[in-house]
């Protein structure tokens, strides 16, 4: 792999008394398509969060090209996750009373965009995901394919280096999920964005270059199962 | 898969020699096991013999002069009545991958070690046939065999998950006892 655009070590996460991550560590290269695959509360969405400077770790280390996130002030991540990074998750989280040209254009007028400008980009990117003619609409007249179309436009809009994506096809039905990936995987590899995907489903996992399966907490090895010192089972078994 | 029924199909549309329906058998069927010509040829012959099929001249094309072929009525009856039977759902369950993780039971070998590494092989397929499938002008017959791949694949992958669970809890109820 080449040199990591964000690696995370030994991340440990508790929310409360629950252990969410107990010894989490890996890389995401420039421009790659990881996904982070594991069964519901292995810890993958808290990973994002730490990977994607949301919420701070309790221990371990994030670095993004050269600057600790776990170390940095709010001020400085809150700044990075304007400009250096998109997020999109399962249910696009748009903000229903603007309109899809405006929630995409959101980012751009936040980080000192005029309107104008901000607004032609919106187009180009809703038309880049297949959802121009749609830009007046608010996210309740969009159908869930169209308004996580309209969520990736806007988590792309900023030009980041990475974007995480948190089961972005999780509420939609295959063809519609299938859109949003081919538009989302499409995007990413033509402009260089690495993406971090979150997913429990093998066929989202397949548009990735590469997984890593999470189970309570850490990261097993590449493609791993649950994995038991089955042998010794199966031999009493067989008896 | 019945390479006759496959034959009958292509010809419903009208007559063609066996080169062609080669041909339009790998457009329709991609990702298909291959197809030999010696076995159109066989097949198309006992379709002749049959009374499924007759011979309808010849062609050239400008090329080598090939032996035309037409499906007849009861060809056409047959492939209808072929085409709405509904196929055994799994009436047999024999699978190598089923097979292979019985076995290592049987043998105390590793199944668990196996799965993980079938899952590998599972997902990298499957990284390859999306991609064959969403590549910018991807035709249907491409989309659909992907998408009925990915599906098997996937069920494939299921199966495999919730056995290493098994083979997990049954080593957890082992060392308890």
């Amino acid at each position: 792999m080449s040199t990591p655009l964000l690696t995370a070590r030994d991340l440990v996460k508790a929310h409360g008394p629950t252990p969410a991550l107990r010894g989490a560590s890996l890389e995401l290269a420039a421009g790659e398509v990881l996904a982070v695959t594991g069964a519901s509360g292995s810890g993958k969405s808290t990973l994002l969060h730490c990977l994607a400077g949301i919420v701070k770790p309790d221990s371990g280390t994030v670095e993004y090209a050269g600057e600790r996130l776990d170390l940095l002030p709010e001020k400085r991540l809150s700044e990075l996750r304007r400009t250096d990074f998109g997020v999109v998750f399962q249910f696009g989280q748009l903000i229903p009373e603007l309109t899809a040209a405006d929630n995409v254009a959101l980012p751009l007028l936040l980080a000192g965009t005029s309107r104008a400008a901000a607004r032609e980009r919106a187009g180009e990117w809703l038309e880049r995901f297949g959802v121009r003619g749609q830009e007046a609409l608010r996210p309740g007249e969009l159908s869930g394919g169209q308004a996580q179309r309209v969520a990736l436009a806007r988590a792309l809009v900023t030009d980041p280096k990475a974007v995480f994506a948190d089961e972005p096809t999780g509420a939609l039905d295959s063809l519609a999920g299938e859109q949003v990936m081919t538009a989302l995987i499409h995007t990413a590899r033509e402009s260089g964005t690495a993406v971090l995907l979150i997913t429990h489903d093998a066929q989202v996992a397949a548009y990735a270059d590469r997984e890593v399966s999470l189970r309570d907490g850490t990261v097993a090895d590449p493609g791993a199962l649950p994995a038991g010192s089955a042998t010794s089972a199966a031999a009493e078994v067989s008896r | 898969m019945s390479t006759r029924h496959i034959l009958l199909g292509l010809l419903a549309g009208g007559p063609s020699h066996g080169y062609d329906l080669k041909r339009r058998h790998d457009e329709r069927f991609p990702q298909a096991r291959p197809l030999a010509y010696g076995q159109v040829y066989t097949t198309l012959q006992r379709l002749v013999r049959d009374g499924l099929a007759a011979i309808d001249g010849t062609a050239s094309d400008g090329g080598p002069e090939r032996t035309l072929y037409r499906s007849t009525d009861d060809g056409s009856r047959e492939l209808t009545q072929w085409a709405g039977e509904i196929a055994p759902p799994a009436p047999f369950v024999t699978n190598e991958i089923f097979a292979k993780v019985v076995v290592s039971i049987l043998a105390s070998a590793d199944p668990a070690g196996y799965l993980l590494a079938q899952r590998a092989a599972h997902m990298a397929r499957m990284r390859e046939l999306t991609a064959v499938k969403t590549a910018p002008g991807a035709d249907l017959a491409t989309v659909l065999s992907a998408d009925y791949a990915l599906n098997h694949l996937d069920a494939d992958l299921r199966w495999m998950t919730t056995t290493a669970d098994r083979l997990t809890n049954l080593t957890a109820e082992v060392h308890t006892a």
